[in-house]
């Protein structure tokens, strides 16, 4: 656990040693404020539902970019090696680069926060849902982040390691939106699958234990599925 | 210190490393000799248990190294070939990171840190990011990498390729200091750097030991057959040949191309006589002016060309 910690810090550093952290939150932020605050005005509710039902479709496109570099510039410049050689165990290299990845998407969250406040000073804002909505932003965020830890596993290319990662958390994001197509039984293990439906559930301001365990069971596969990647490298 | 037995590592249908088995002692500086290609990358990276071994088995001091992976990790330290460090940090955020892994606290860390900064001689360097230093001063931050926590043992791939001569020889320095109390098992293609800093060495070709023994041992045994250069001025080449190819014990004898009219002569020479005497007294009848006569014995370069050689 304190080999896990250590990696996290030092991969958390390590993003802002880079530009890909400003890069990506730079985009993040104009993006998000840029089709939020567009239909805003028009809207004229004080409330953050246009931000958070953007959310997941962005974070589809941002969470891979933020966690391509993890495994895949280890891969490939050879650092892997001088890592898994000195006494730590594969499981914390997993969880502490994926302890990494959360925190920096929940570190580029933290501006958007003057949008509530922003909107709190324009009219009654409901704090429920901005708390939940937030709440749900870290769930996702981690789903998100061990899908794109394990793209970056698979591959010493990191953009590969970016698309795969976009393939996945896009249909993850989508999947019920081609639902009507299918019969009604497929059609309910397609909106069960999907992540925007849950992470909307949460950002209503209800927390309910099925959407977090929806949240733990796709970020415990996703971690999974690294550690096996990883296994079949020897 | 080190037992192996019987490694064996395939890459799908490719045998890497074929049934090699070896023991390294405590406090010897072992040389892994081989063409490219032989499997010495392989075999160190089993040893490190980097990579699983298809089979056979490893095990490092009183551990083994399937059961027993995270405490050998912890006497081990291992320096991969062209030492892959992450570029974007500085040198002391790197060895400090390393020292974090290696559970060394905070306040001891730092002096160890300056300990192996001068003997490694990166002190000047230790606020650069690593992708920005010189293959020689990266090659130095990734041996104190590998020397972090002072371990029983320390295997090195390859430390010196890419180095200019002087930074060579103070590798060689180093690893000899650390070789007199610790265990070092390091790869190498250049000969004489095995000759000259191991104890004892083992020649791989094809993933297979062709040889192992001390490295005085391995010319005697080897090595055994000699050549006599000799050189001479105001000569015939044809005549020196006849005179000289009937003294006993002479096998064999090569004309080199002529340097400034002179003869020059390659005999080899059966190891159980030694014709010097009774060449040198032929000469001495003549009128011919001797430039240069000496004896050498075959070189551990030699031994290694004979033995891998292809098909």
């Amino acid at each position: 656990m304190r080999h896990a910690l250590c990696i996290g810090r030092k991969e958390f550093n390590a993003y802002f040693t880079s530009p890909i952290a400003y890069i990506v939150i730079a985009i993040f932020l104009l993006v998000t404020g840029w089709f939020f605050f567009s239909t805003f005005f028009l809207l004229n509710q004080a409330s953050l539902r246009n931000f958070f039902s953007l959310l997941p479709i962005i974070f589809a496109f941002v969470v891979p970019a933020v966690t391509m570099r993890l495994f895949a510039e280890e891969f490939n410049i050879g650092s892997y090696e001088t890592l898994l050689t000195l006494p730590v165990r594969f499981n914390d290299v997993i969880l502490g680069k994926f302890a990494a990845a959360v925190a920096f998407v929940a570190a580029m969250l933290v501006p958007t926060l003057a949008y509530p406040i922003l909107v709190a000073s324009l009219g009654a804002l409901d704090w429920g849902p901005v708390i939940g909505g937030y709440l749900g932003a870290i769930f996702l965020a981690a789903a998100f982040a061990a899908i794109g830890l394990f793209a970056s596993a698979l591959t010493r290319n990191q953009i590969v390691a970016f698309i795969i990662g976009l393939a996945i958390c896009f249909s993850l994001t989508l999947v019920d939106q081609v639902a009507f197509f299918a019969p009604q039984t497929v059609s309910l293990v397609f909106s069960y699958l999907a992540a925007d439906v849950h992470f909307q559930n949460i950002a209503k301001g209800i927390i309910d234990t099925r959407d977090v365990i929806y949240f733990l069971s796709v970020c415990f596969i996703g971690l999974y599925a690294t550690h096996l990647a990883l296994r079949a490298r020897d | 210190m080190i037992r192996v037995e019987n490694l064996t590592k395939y890459y799908d249908d490719v045998c890497a490393v074929d049934q090699i088995s070896f023991n390294v002692r405590k406090g010897e500086i072992l040389g892994l000799l081989g063409p490219n290609g032989a499997g010495k990358t392989t075999t160190l990276r089993m040893l490190t248990g980097f990579l699983k071994p298809s089979s056979g088995r490893i095990q490092v001091g009183d551990y083994s190294i399937e059961d027993q992976l995270l405490e050998i990790k912890k006497i081990l330290g291992y320096l991969p070939e062209s030492a892959p460090l992450y570029h974007d940090m500085l040198v002391l955020d790197y060895l400090q990171y390393v020292a974090d892994l290696r559970g060394m606290p905070t306040p001891l860390n730092l002096d160890r840190i300056r300990e192996l900064g001068d003997l490694c001689g990166i002190n000047e360097v230790m606020h650069q990011p690593i992708g920005e230093l010189s293959k020689g001063y990266r090659q130095r931050v990734g041996l104190a990498h590998a020397m972090m926590n002072d371990p029983e043992i320390l295997v090195l791939d390859e430390p010196t390729s890419g180095l200019d001569p002087n930074q060579i020889v103070e590798i060689r320095e180093i690893i000899r200091r650390i070789g007199k109390a610790k265990t070092v098992v390091f790869s190498t293609h250049i000969l004489s750097e095995a000759e000259a800093t191991c104890d004892r060495v083992i020649i791989i070709h094809r993933g297979k030991v062709v040889a192992d023994s001390s490295t005085a041992r391995l010319q005697d045994t080897l090595g055994g057959q000699t050549q006599i250069h000799v050189t001479l001025a105001d000569a015939e080449a044809a005549a020196v040949q006849q005179e000289l190819a009937a003294v006993a014990g002479v096998t064999q004898l090569g004309l080199i191309e002529p340097v400034g009219g002179a003869v020059r002569l390659v005999l080899t020479c059966d190891p159980s006589c030694d014709p010097r005497a009774a060449i040198y007294h032929r000469i001495r009848r003549t009128n011919w002016t001797l430039l240069e006569f000496h004896q050498e014995t075959l070189k551990l370069e030699d031994i290694f060309r004979e033995l891998t050689k292809e098909g």
